[in-house]
């Protein structure tokens, strides 16, 4: 068992206990135990989240992925940019992309109008951004390598010799 | 509704010998039973809980989309044979000409059929491990030949003995089915076993009939091909497939490599009867096999701990429980219950609605066994651990 295993097992589902990646893995959960929290402590693990499906509790969410252009700067290039604009909560992913534009920043509000004025009052301005182009989401499939409402219905024999 | 039946039927005096001589199940009770339930956590399927990989769908879909619907070749598609033969070079080291060494089947189900009918004479024993899979016996019985049964056991890690092999020798004897790695034990051949098999055969020219279906379902060991151990290619036939490996069962498509002479011979049967493995199955087959490698590794992954929990938890529980280094069942001792397997599996069905299947539908010495297919969800495999376990203080 490698520590690289423990952390894919936990990636895919962080409800599994000690105990549980333990019997898996055929590891002590002393083991386990010390590993995650060498991992947490290096911030390898760097939180446990739940992903919902908002849909299903009505709309309150409403996501746009910004593109982002900006200028760099010397001696930090994008970084500082970046910075600026991860600190802010309503900034929800940010990576920095080869391409057409520089930052790809999804970000996350109760109305369009909210996130409308993010881009437009706290990101547009930022010094070294020169432009934003806005994508609002329509809908969410799958995230993080989960479909949100699955439509396969395998259904197995019960006995098969 | 009533239904009416003509006076004089033919009934049972219709039945050919050859379908007689096959023993019914005789777990047909235990099945009535389960069909009468609900919520039942099943350990009792062979088949991954997994739905094919999207990519194989994919493929298979628009094949069918591009109106590929006809017959292919006989033997498969020529391009599915290629990338087979590919495969088990790079697996194994193996050359197969595309050509005529590699036939593409219903899966393993029919090359068993196929290998069986194409070799064996009324009479031909064919040497065989116990508990083994069900359909072992039966091929052979269906071809007249006679199935020779040798006992595996627990102490012995389910590993068929080249001496025990040796000793049920006569004059009448044809080939070694092996099927490892194993269903219903789960135990994997070691390569040094296997050598000393492959040395039987030769000394006593028999034929090597190798189901090696679950051969990418192994956990810390190796899967050794039969037909890659020196000079041994040429008395194997191969069988090989898609359904366990890719969670491909519902397509049935499988293949068998072999000397050109024997897949001449299964072509001829499966022409007249099958006349082509379903084309789309193909398709995905091709498919999996070109970029399946991933999907499976994954599976096999999960599959791995899914089986050190259950069988540690089974252990847990006070039973002896062999290591399955292979395949995805767990084979437990159920012996110290006091109960028959058949008993148990009845009760724990009826009693805490989990179905096991007893080790006798594998053969006589399955008796004080039950199989456990751990290829379902953490969860259930956790939820049925505890009604084991509530079922065993109950009755001890
Ligand atoms: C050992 C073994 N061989 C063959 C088969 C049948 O395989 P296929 O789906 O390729 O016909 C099974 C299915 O349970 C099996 O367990």
């Amino acid at each position: 068992m490698s520590n690289k295993e423990i952390l894919r097992m936990l990636e895919k589902d962080a409800k599994l206990t000690h105990e549980q990646i333990a019997t898996m893995t055929g590891t002590s959960t002393t083991d386990v135990s010390q590993i995650i929290k060498q991992a947490e402590e290096d911030r390898v693990i760097v939180k446990y989240k739940t992903l919902i499906n908002w849909n299903k509790v009505g709309n309150e969410h409403v996501w746009a992925l910004v593109e982002v252009k900006i200028t760099p700067q010397r001696e930090v290039g994008f970084d500082a940019i970046a910075e600026r604009i991860y600190k802010f909560d309503e900034a929800r992913t940010v990576y920095l992309m080869s391409g057409t534009y520089d930052l790809a920043v999804v970000v996350e509000g109760r109305t369009m109008q909210e996130i409308a004025e993010f881009v437009t009052r706290k990101l547009a301005p930022i010094e070294g951004v020169t432009g934003t182009v806005s994508h609002f989401v329509l809908r969410r499939y799958k995230e993080d390598g989960e479909i949100f409402d699955t439509k396969e219905e395998g259904k197995r024999q019960a006995v098969i010799l | 509704m009533t239904t009416i039946r003509p006076v004089n039927t033919v009934g049972s005096t219709a039945l050919s010998q050859r379908v007689n001589s096959i023993a019914p199940s005789g777990i047909r009770k235990f099945f009535d039973l389960l069909a009468s339930m609900d919520d039942v956590i099943s350990l009792g399927v062979g088949e991954p809980d997994y739905t094919t990989p999207w990519s194989i769908r994919e493929a298979a879909i628009y094949s069918l989309e591009r109106g590929r619907t006809m017959y292919t070749s006989n033997l498969g598609m020529p391009e599915l044979r290629k990338e087979l033969s590919r495969h088990l070079e790079r697996c194994y080291g193996l050359h197969y000409d595309p050509n005529n060494e590699l036939l593409i089947t219903v899966g393993v189900s029919e090359a068993l059929d196929l290998a069986m009918r194409a070799t064996i004479n009324p009479g031909d024993q064919v040497i065989m491990g116990a508990p083994c899979y069900v359909a072992y016996p039966a091929s052979v019985q269906l071809s007249s030949g006679e199935p020779v049964i040798v006992p595996t056991t627990e102490k012995n890690l389910f590993e068929i003995s080249p001496s025990d092999i040796e000793a049920a020798i006569t004059p009448r004897s044809k080939a070694i089915l092996s099927g490892y790695p194993a269903n219903p034990t789960g135990a994997v051949l070691p390569r040094e076993k296997m050598l000393q098999i492959a040395d039987v055969a030769r000394r006593h020219n028999l034929l090597v009939i190798s189901d090696e279906i679950y051969a990418r379902l192994v956990y810390g060991i190796e899967h050794t091909c039969f037909a890659s151990l020196p000079g041994m290619q040429e008395r194997t036939i191969l069988m090989g497939g898609f359904s366990k490996a890719y969670a491909m069962t519902g397509w049935r498509i499988g293949y068998a490599a072999g000397p050109r002479e024997i897949i001449a011979a299964m072509t001829k049967i499966h022409q007249y009867t099958i006349m082509c493995a379903p084309t789309m199955a193909q398709a995905a087959a091709l498919e999996a096999l070109r970029t399946g490698d991933n999907n499976v590794e994954e599976m096999v992954a999960n599959y791995n701990h899914r089986r050190q929990m259950f069988v540690s938890g089974l252990r847990q529980i006070g039973f002896s429980c062999f290591e399955p280094k292979g395949a995805f069942y767990a084979f437990p001792n159920i012996s110290t219950t006091g109960m028959s397997s058949e008993i148990f599996a009845e009760k724990l069905l009826s009693e805490e609605k989990v179905a096991v299947v007893p080790g006798t539908a594998f053969g006589e010495c399955g008796e004080g066994y039950v199989r456990c297919c751990y290829a379902t969800s953490i969860s259930e495999l956790e939820e049925s651990l505890v009604r084991i376990k509530r079922f065993v203080s109950k009755h001890t």
